[in-house]
């Protein structure tokens, strides 16, 4: 009696459950394909907007004055690598230190204070780092540099490296790092040989996606590398980058420069996905394979 | 003293912060003998072994006290490096945990290679003498540039001894090798170490009584961080001396 | 904490006791039968012995399932190891019940051959024998135990005057040596019940102790040797 009474209502409530799961799937797959709307609809009116402008001499040439044709950014895409470059050499090894810092030795003040400070170096806007290097860097050495810039690049990339370093290898389980100390290691080297290098790969991939969201960055470097119409001198010199002349270009009243600057919109969002991919190859099951 | 002990345990005590979860454990460990570690979970006898080579003070917190003479040299005396220690008293841990990243090969000589041992005919000798002591080489002998993490369980458990074998330790400390292992791999395992104590002195802990019963020569029974009874196997499992030695190895506890 | 295994021992200790008591009826039954020629008690053995030889297969069986699923150790696994040796010397009993039965049988249906004075003690005390040790197994009683091995020594003794009388008495009666012998075989079935009432008791020692009495003069022999040669 009560089974049968017990099998019909469960028959019901399932029935209803697999209609209510139904609906739910339904309704998030929609949110999710309208988020994507944005990313596609960027994506698609720069791509329209910026064919026409594009190619060979945008690659080569330097940009012209106004009125003459075949203008390029050759020297704005030379500056965003050279920049990413310089960024890189400052963020990484010193990203990758206090990440290693923060993982490896034992939680105390001071460990406590780095991690709370890295933190808030994250959310500072970064036009407000660009002025910490204007004063540190610019004004000392009296003009705009590829080297402030990058400094600049570099200190935004350092909260970030640190802090998904740490978290990485937070996730290194303990007992890989005693088979090493067990096996008669000195800590540094089990730390370095072992625990780092053990883990390059997903350490590379916190590394490429602080570099991506860089190399997008226009604020810092307006005040610190500023820009250049024509071949990078010098490290001390200022410097074009892709987004500063993308700014330029974009806010100037000529037809042609809003197609050149379309067309380094469509390089920088190239350049960040192709990173993106990248990071997504090194972090997929056959990519992490030898 | 005894001749052929190799390791001798007095007075030890140790400390995580505060509290003391080693409370004064003296023994004798004999040279090519096994000794079981048996104790409820908590009891300290994993924290005793790993005060053997030192690991302990690694952890945050933890200290120890008292005296670990090996081959009648106090590991503990003050100018003594924890690290040279560490070379001849290896250890195996619960889970098997080769190095990420590195091959089978890298991982055996890990401990050689990163000491400064870099002769590659040297290398290769020791990876297949440690491998077969292990008895791992047949499983792996054609693929020994794979990684060490795409092996089963427990060939990876077997790799950790080969590597904890390959700097030639006097004594190896295992930490419940075969908790997370599946009775064939354990069955290995256990086979292999009564192969192994003809080369070191091993000192194992383990919560399988049965375990305990079919590989040491000794058997220690810990609680609460005291040493109740240490005696031959045969005998403790048989007919303990102590009533509460009886009551853990009948499950009568609590 | 009561475990599972404990309700399995209690049960294996109460199925060994049910056939140590039959094991003693078939006993009382032989000598009984003999004491008062009474060709029916005799033939009770028989019935007693088949269910104590069933039992003994179904002892055997529980403990080999325990000592494989349980996998037992100390106190537990001595007593388990006791239990199979009990077991074993409970059967050996009842067979020798059933021969004291058979060589009882032959006795009374010959002409009587002297008044039996010696034999009765010694059933007296072999069933005593019999009832401590088993008394000390269902007891747990290391006591008891040990006073069973005190009493194998007057079994012994009994055994041994029987043996000397009835020789004696046939060297003048040569025509009752039929009777003789079968007494001297009764008296060496009765002895035989003591040794394994011995048994019984030193496996309950064992079992409660994990102290090996087993011959222990001749360990105790041993080590004199050795002492002295030393």
């Amino acid at each position: 009696m009560i089974s049968s009474v017990l099998s019909q209502h469960m028959t019901r409530s399932y029935t209803r459950r697999k209609l209510t799961y139904r609906a739910m799937y339904a309704l998030l797959a929609l949110a999710s394909l309208i988020a994507i709307i944005p990313l596609l609809s960027i994506f698609g009116y720069v791509l329209t907007r910026s064919l026409p402008g594009l190619n060979l001499a945008f690659f080569t040439h330097l940009p012209q004055p106004i009125g003459e044709t075949n203008g390029g950014m050759a020297n704005s895409i030379l500056g965003t690598l050279s920049l990413i470059l310089i960024a890189s050499m400052i963020g990484v090894p010193w990203g990758v230190g206090v990440g290693l810092f923060l993982s490896e030795y034992p939680p105390g003040k001071l460990s406590s204070v780095v991690r709370f400070s890295a933190d808030l170096l994250t959310s500072v806007p970064s036009i407000i780092i660009g002025l910490f290097i204007y004063t540190l860097v610019v004004i000392p050495m009296r003009r705009f540099s590829l080297l402030a810039g990058g400094i600049a690049l570099g200190i935004i990339m350092i909260p970030t490296v640190a802090r998904s370093t740490e978290e990485l290898l937070k996730r290194v389980p303990m007992h890989v790092r005693e088979a090493g100390l067990a096996l008669g290691l000195p800590r540094w080297k089990v730390i370095l040989r072992i625990v780092l290098l053990g883990h390059s790969r997903a350490i590379a991939t916190g590394i490429i996606l602080a570099i991506a969201r860089v190399s997008g960055e226009t604020a810092p470097l307006l005040f610190t590398s500023f820009n250049n119409q024509f071949w990078q001198r010098g490290i001390d010199q200022p410097a074009s980058s892709l987004p500063v002349q993308i700014y330029t270009y974009a806010i100037s009243p000529y037809e042609d420069w809003h197609q050149q600057a379309w067309a380094g919109a469509l390089i920088l969002v190239l350049l960040v996905f192709f990173m993106n991919l990248v990071t997504r190859y090194i972090l997929s099951p056959r990519g992490s394979r030898k | 003293m005894n001749p052929n002990s190799i390791l001798e345990v007095k007075d030890l005590h140790a400390w995580f912060g505060s509290i003391e979860v080693v409370k004064g454990i003296s023994m004798v460990a004999l040279e090519h003998t096994v000794t079981a570690m048996i104790g409820p979970s908590g009891c300290g006898k994993s924290t005793f072994i790993r005060c053997l080579n030192r690991l302990h003070e690694e952890s945050p917190g933890a200290r120890a006290t008292g005296q670990v003479l090996l081959e009648n040299r106090d590991i503990y005396e003050k100018k003594v490096d924890p690290v040279s220690i560490r070379r001849r008293v290896g250890m195996v841990f619960q889970k098997p945990n080769p190095f990420p990243s590195m091959s089978i090969f890298d991982n055996v000589v890990a401990g050689l290679r990163l000491a400064g041992v870099r002769r590659s005919s040297t290398l290769k000798e020791i990876v297949e003498h440690s491998l077969q002591a292990a008895a791992l080489w047949d499983e792996v002998k054609d693929k020994l540039h794979a990684l060490g993490t795409s092996l089963s369980g427990g060939q990876q458990q077997r790799l950790c001894i080969a590597r904890a074998l390959a700097v030639e330790p006097k004594v190896l400390l295992m930490d419940e090798p075969t908790s997370a292992l599946d009775p064939i791999s354990t069955g290995k395992i256990e086979e292999l170490l009564t192969e192994l104590r003809k080369k070191v002195t091993v000192i194992i802990v383990t919560h399988n009584m049965q375990q305990a019963a079919r590989i040491s020569d000794q058997t220690a029974f810990f609680l609460s961080g005291e040493l109740i009874e240490f005696g031959e196997t045969s005998q403790v499992f048989t007919a303990p001396k102590k009533e509460q030695t009886e009551r853990y190895i009948t499950g009568r506890f609590g | 904490m009561e475990r599972h295994f404990d309700t399995s021992l209690r049960e294996l200790k109460e199925q060994l006791v049910v056939m140590a008591s039959w094991v003693e009826r078939a006993i009382e039954e032989a000598t009984q039968g003999l004491q008062l020629s009474s060709l029916e008690r005799l033939e009770n053995v028989y019935e007693l012995e088949k269910k104590i030889n069933q039992s003994h297969m179904s002892v055997d069986s529980a403990c080999l399932k325990l000592l494989a699923l349980q996998q037992p150790l100390a106190t537990d696994l001595r007593l388990i190891f006791a239990i199979i040796k009990i077991n074993t010397d409970l059967e050996r009993m009842g067979d020798q019940a059933v021969n004291i039965s058979r060589n009882a049988r032959e006795y009374i249906q010959a002409p009587p051959m002297k008044p039996l004075i010696d034999l009765p003690i010694m059933f007296q005390e072999v069933r005593q024998m019999v009832g401590v040790a088993l008394d000390s197994f269902v007891k747990s009683n290391e006591n008891l135990a040990r006073d069973v091995l005190q009493r194998d020594d007057r079994v012994d003794a009994l055994k041994n005057k029987i043996f000397k009388d009835t020789l004696e008495h046939l060297k003048t009666h040569a025509d009752q040596i039929e009777q003789g012998l079968t007494l001297i075989l009764i008296a060496r079935n009765l002895e035989r019940i003591g040794d394994h009432s011995t048994n019984i008791a030193e496996d309950v020692i064992f079992a409660l102790t994990g102290e090996d009495v087993r011959h222990a003069s001749q360990a105790a022999t041993i080590k004199n040797v050795l002492k002295s040669s030393s």
